[in-house]
């Protein structure tokens, strides 16, 4: 662990490099700005919400009312303030989106190590796995495994990690690939570091970075695709308040009552775009032939 | 070249075997009782072992794999429970009004998408580019089953344009039978003549594929301008500009000609997504095509149904990858 960490050490200094440079680039700022917003209304959502109470406890008698400044979003169905369940919602979204990236890079980047470092027959079987992984549209191999393990935001995040960890397990192998001919690989199998060793702390450490890239990048996908599958009444399940699930519940009442459908939408995109539009400008960054002069 | 394609064609068979691999044991050796999820949880007696006799769940795992994967090869994706019709029959019912959207949908992302691309590359840095790159990224970021209720507000209930759903009005099929040549609405009605019906079916057409274009739209737009960003920076670009050749001719003769590989290959690509985003824009604007299909059977979990289209989505994305490398293998740079 202590030489994972030291040779974390001048990843940390690029990192922050590019953070300037980051930071540099206006619309990845206003991003950034937007993330943060938004983290930090998950983490003080009881504080902001105007009736933390409304996630759960239900006011039939002041069901769908419309926008006012009492209800800055109205009321839905069941009389509930559309406002805080859309705060609260921010909580569900921004953490099963950080769990669903973190297991699928556990299981995808030592995967692409592997791969990389062994080559031959280990590197030609685990591509040809998640060549078959990849070969699913989007959302469909999710949408078949939460209909087979039963709907729940607990299953949905597994079927989203299912079909997200190969290309975690692409993109470290490549780099591997290109690490395991660098000269301080070659040096320490040549005074015998055992293979495990040279992927744990020269490898895994080396690759890291384009891979944190696009895990942050892969945070606005993960999101859309848990509140599409809450949408399709895969996902979340009431009465939690997950933005798909909202929207999905308004739909009875679209689009007369338009507000239950409109704002958690309007919380998806912000949310979503920001994370793209971080991803963007890091990629812009990374990218020696777009950058500019 | 053929070399290639033969060698990639084997390939997509192999992963065609994986992808079957999968789904059989999604639905027969993971699930503890795989006859309930096949018949469905409301399922009699009968059902089940008529599930259980169907499926062979009586015989060994290997014998099952041999008679699933001999099944596969036949086209059979099993029946129906709730219907009690075979599921790649009503596959078949429900395909040709999604590839109608589908394709309708990439006619208009190439039409906007590319000119969009080409012009914020031309403009690179000016307000233009910003708003297009902005546009691009934001249409990527909208939920698509958001984008579909918020168009049917504007344009059904405040602007009273358009319907809100179906493929055709309920009125008008009085006079007439739908008509069918190559079973795409469309392009029968017109193929017929009945000009009537066409701008029925295409005033039902139009939100919908908007929806789904959004997507392809913002994608083949922002490929399109890094594409042509990347060629305009060559050196063979910069020597035409010190001849004196006119702008115009660089950009349509010399630099769009040689972007359009990756950018087709990016359509190809992006396909994948729409097939995706049409499940859920189908089931909003009840459009009769695969992705209602799914829906209904998402809410009832009809396990065939879902397990059938899977296994169909994952074909059609196969042979649209196919075709993608296909095309990059047509470009003569490209060594093989």
């Amino acid at each position: 662990m202590h030489n994972f960490i030291e040779n974390m050490k001048p990843k940390w200094k690029s990192f922050r490099e590019s953070m300037y440079l980051l930071a540099k680039n206006k619309l990845s700022l206003v991003a950034f700005v937007i993330i943060i917003l938004f983290i930090g209304m998950a983490i003080f959502a009881p504080v902001i919400a105007p009736y933390p109470e409304d996630v759960y406890s239900t006011h039939i008698s002041e069901k769908l009312l419309p926008p006012s400044a009492a209800h800055l979003m109205g009321t839905d169905e069941l009389g509930r303030d559309v406002f805080s369940r859309v705060i609260f919602g921010t909580r569900v979204s921004i953490s099963a989106a950080l769990v669903a990236v973190a297991i699928a890079l556990i299981i995808g980047v030592p995967f692409g190590a592997l791969a990389g470092c062994y080559g031959g027959w280990v590197d030609n079987v685990l591509m040809r796995i998640t060549d078959v992984f990849l070969s699913f549209p989007p959302l469909l191999l999710a949408i078949a495994l939460v209909a087979l393990l039963g709907a729940g935001l607990k299953n949905a995040i597994i079927a989203i990690v299912i079909s997200w960890w190969p290309w975690y397990t692409r993109l470290v192998r490549g780099q591997a690939i290109s690490i395991r001919e660098r000269k301080f690989v070659q040096a320490a199998e040549t005074i015998g570091t055992p293979k495990s060793r040279i992927i744990f702390s020269h490898i895994i450490p080396n690759c890291i970075s384009p891979v944190i890239v696009q895990a942050s990048m892969d945070i606005g996908g993960v999101i859309m695709t848990l509140a599409s599958l809450s949408f399709l009444g895969l996902g979340a399940q009431a009465p939690t308040p997950e933005w798909g699930l909202m929207i999905s519940a308004g739909r009875s009442f679209f689009p007369d009552k338009w507000w239950c459908c409109i704002f958690p939408g309007v919380a998806i995109f912000l949310t979503v775009l920001s994370f793209n539009l971080l991803g963007d400008a890091i990629r812009e960054i990374l990218d020696p032939k777009t950058r500019k002069k | 070249m053929s070399k290639y394609i033969i060698k990639r064609l084997l390939l997509s068979i192999l992963v065609l075997w994986g992808v079957v691999t999968i789904t059989f044991f999604i639905s027969r050796v993971i699930p503890s009782n795989p006859a309930t999820k096949w018949a469905g949880t409301r399922a009699t007696a009968e059902q089940l072992a008529a599930a259980a006799e169907e499926l062979g769940l009586n015989d060994p795992l290997p014998v099952q794999y041999v008679h699933y994967l001999g099944d596969m090869l036949h086209g059979d994706l099993g029946v129906n429970y709730s219907t009690k019709i075979p599921v790649t029959r009503e596959i078949l019912t429900y395909a040709p009004a999604t590839i109608e959207l589908v394709l309708l949908a990439f006619i208009f992302a190439i039409v906007i998408g590319i000119p969009l691309g080409i012009y914020s590359a031309k403009k690179k840095d000016k307000m233009l580019d910003h708003t297009v790159r902005f546009f691009s990224i934001g249409a990527v970021s909208l939920p698509t089953f958001w984008v579909a209720l918020f168009f049917q507000l504007i344009f059904y209930k405040v602007l009273k344009l358009l319907p809100i759903g179906g493929q055709i009005s309920s009125t008008a099929l009085i006079f007439g039978e739908k008509p069918h040549v190559t079973g795409l609405l469309l392009l029968d009605c017109l193929l017929t003549g009945n000009f009537k019906l066409f701008w029925d079916a295409f005033r039902h057409i139009l939100l919908p594929c908007i929806t789904e274009s959004l997507y392809p739209i913002g994608l083949v737009a922002r490929m399109t301008r890094s594409a042509l960003l990347e060629i305009l920076g060559e050196d063979y670009i910069t020597a035409g500009r010190s001849y004196g050749l006119k702008e115009a001719k660089i950009l349509w003769r010399y630099a769009l000609k040689n972007s359009l590989g990756a950018t087709a290959t990016d359509v190809a690509l992006s396909m994948g997504y729409t097939l995706t985003n049409t499940f859920l824009v189908e089931s909003i604007f009840s459009w009769p095509g695969i992705g209602s299909y799914i829906s209904s059977a998402v809410t009832t979990l009809n396990f065939p149904a879902i397990m059938g289209v899977t296994v169909f989505g994952a074909t059609a994305y196969i042979l649209l990858n196919l075709l993608a490398d296909i095309i990059i293998a047509m470009d003569p740079r490209v060594r093989l």
